[in-house]
């Protein structure tokens, strides 16, 4: 079977800001982002705009599908954290639920202990989050909500017509 | 798994270019990334080997216009073709929207390009998908060289179920935005039978 889009509301987005702007403080990092297994950006805090977040999201999630793939090999579920040590910056991911992903990116004004503390309480919140979201969406799916149902040849046509 | 943002109006859509060692999967991506307008890609990622073989993916993100008030932005992403980056193929067609299949024009890689096929359709399957659920297209590229099997005896190997099909070269971009927008369009009529 295909796998359903992955979608998301504004009410969604919102709770998931909320959760990781708490959260970059309370850590002292600086910045996180919020990402899904197939490297898509979902959210980021604020100082995380200067980096190229597209590709932060598509590298992490390959990061975390080759780790998931080392655990496997060794007979574990998964290794659902990981660190990446720096000289200066570090890395701290978190996989959140079988969806989300979460990128804590941090330096010396915090710790991995903080970092790992307060991670696991944000995990938990997102993946409250993205449960929420996918129900409101199942509710969601029928027609009249639907964007692409009836998306007619011509306007995907239009897409290429330069 | 396309993703759709309801907050921003976009939709994201990931697609893999498939096909056996130096096919030319990497230059497909690279020539997209040279022709595109720099405002409607983000940075090409190459996880490569030192002689240029891709050791785990390359990735392009390209925004194509918009459909229904929705910004479409497509995933462009390559496997490695060596055989024994086997696991790491698996890995990457996790959430795959379309595949693109680049076959090698030369005689000498019918088997190789047969044996690619396969362990698509394999890999597939580990991800609960067959290749006939997937939205694909194939490529015959490399037309450029002097012994390159015809286009029919290729179709007959790797495309029986005809779908969408294209010849390229990719080092001169012959064919690379076709069988873009081929997989492309496959990618988002899918969408509209799923009724997102
Ligand atoms: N003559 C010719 N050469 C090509 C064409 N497309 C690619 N090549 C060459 O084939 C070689 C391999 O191309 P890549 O794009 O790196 O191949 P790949 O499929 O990414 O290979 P892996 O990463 O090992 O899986 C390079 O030297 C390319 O320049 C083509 O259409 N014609
Ligand atoms: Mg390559």
């Amino acid at each position: 079977m295909f796998e359903s889009p992955f979608a998301m509301r504004e009410k969604a987005f919102a709770a998931i800001q909320v959760i990781i702007d708490e959260l970059v403080v309370e850590t002292g990092a600086r910045g996180i982002l919020v990402i899904d297994r197939v490297g898509q950006l979902l959210s980021r805090t604020e100082k995380m705009e200067e980096f190229d977040t597209t590709s932060l999201a598509s590298l992490a999630a390959g990061c975390v599908a080759a780790t998931g793939g080392l655990a496997r090999l060794l007979g574990e579920k998964d290794f659902p954290s990981h660190f990446h040590q720096g000289e200066s910056g570090s890395l701290y991911i978190n996989r959140v639920d079988e969806r989300g992903i979460l990128i804590v990116f941090f330096d010396r004004d915090s710790s991995l202990g903080l970092v790992r503390l307060r991670a696991r309480k944000g995990s938990a919140a997102l993946a409250h989050v993205f449960k929420e979201s996918q129900k409101e969406n199942e509710a969601k799916s029928s027609p009249e909500h639907s964007a692409f149902a009836n998306i007619t040849d011509e306007e995907i046509d239009n897409l290429f017509s330069d | 798994m396309s993703f759709i943002n309801y907050a921003a109006r976009e939709i994201n859509c990931k697609i893999v270019y498939y096909g056996p060692g130096l096919c030319g999967k990497t230059t497909n991506l690279q020539y997209v990334y040279a022709k595109t307008n720099p405002d409607l890609k983000g940075k090409m990622i190459s996880l490569a080997t030192e002689t240029e073989r891709t050791l785990f993916f390359d990735f392009l993100p390209l925004a194509l216009g918009e459909i229904r008030g929705f910004k479409t932005r497509f995933h462009l992403y390559t496997v490695p073709g060596q055989v024994f980056y086997d696991a790491s193929r698996k890995l990457i067609l996790k959430g795959v929207d379309g595949a693109v299949f680049v076959a090698d024009s030369q005689p000498a890689r019918e088997e190789a390009n047969i044996e690619s096929l396969e362990n698509l359709q394999t890999n597939l399957v580990e991800h609960g998908l067959e290749l006939s659920d997937l939205p694909w297209v194939m490529q015959y590229n490399k037309r450029d060289m002097p012994d390159a099997m015809p286009v029919e005896e290729m179709r007959k190997l790797l495309n029986p179920t005809g779908v969408p099909d294209f010849a390229a070269c990719a080092t001169s971009g012959e064919g690379v935005f076709e069988t873009l927008k081929g997989v492309a369009k496959g990618v988002l009529s899918n969408l509209r039978k799923m009724g997102i």
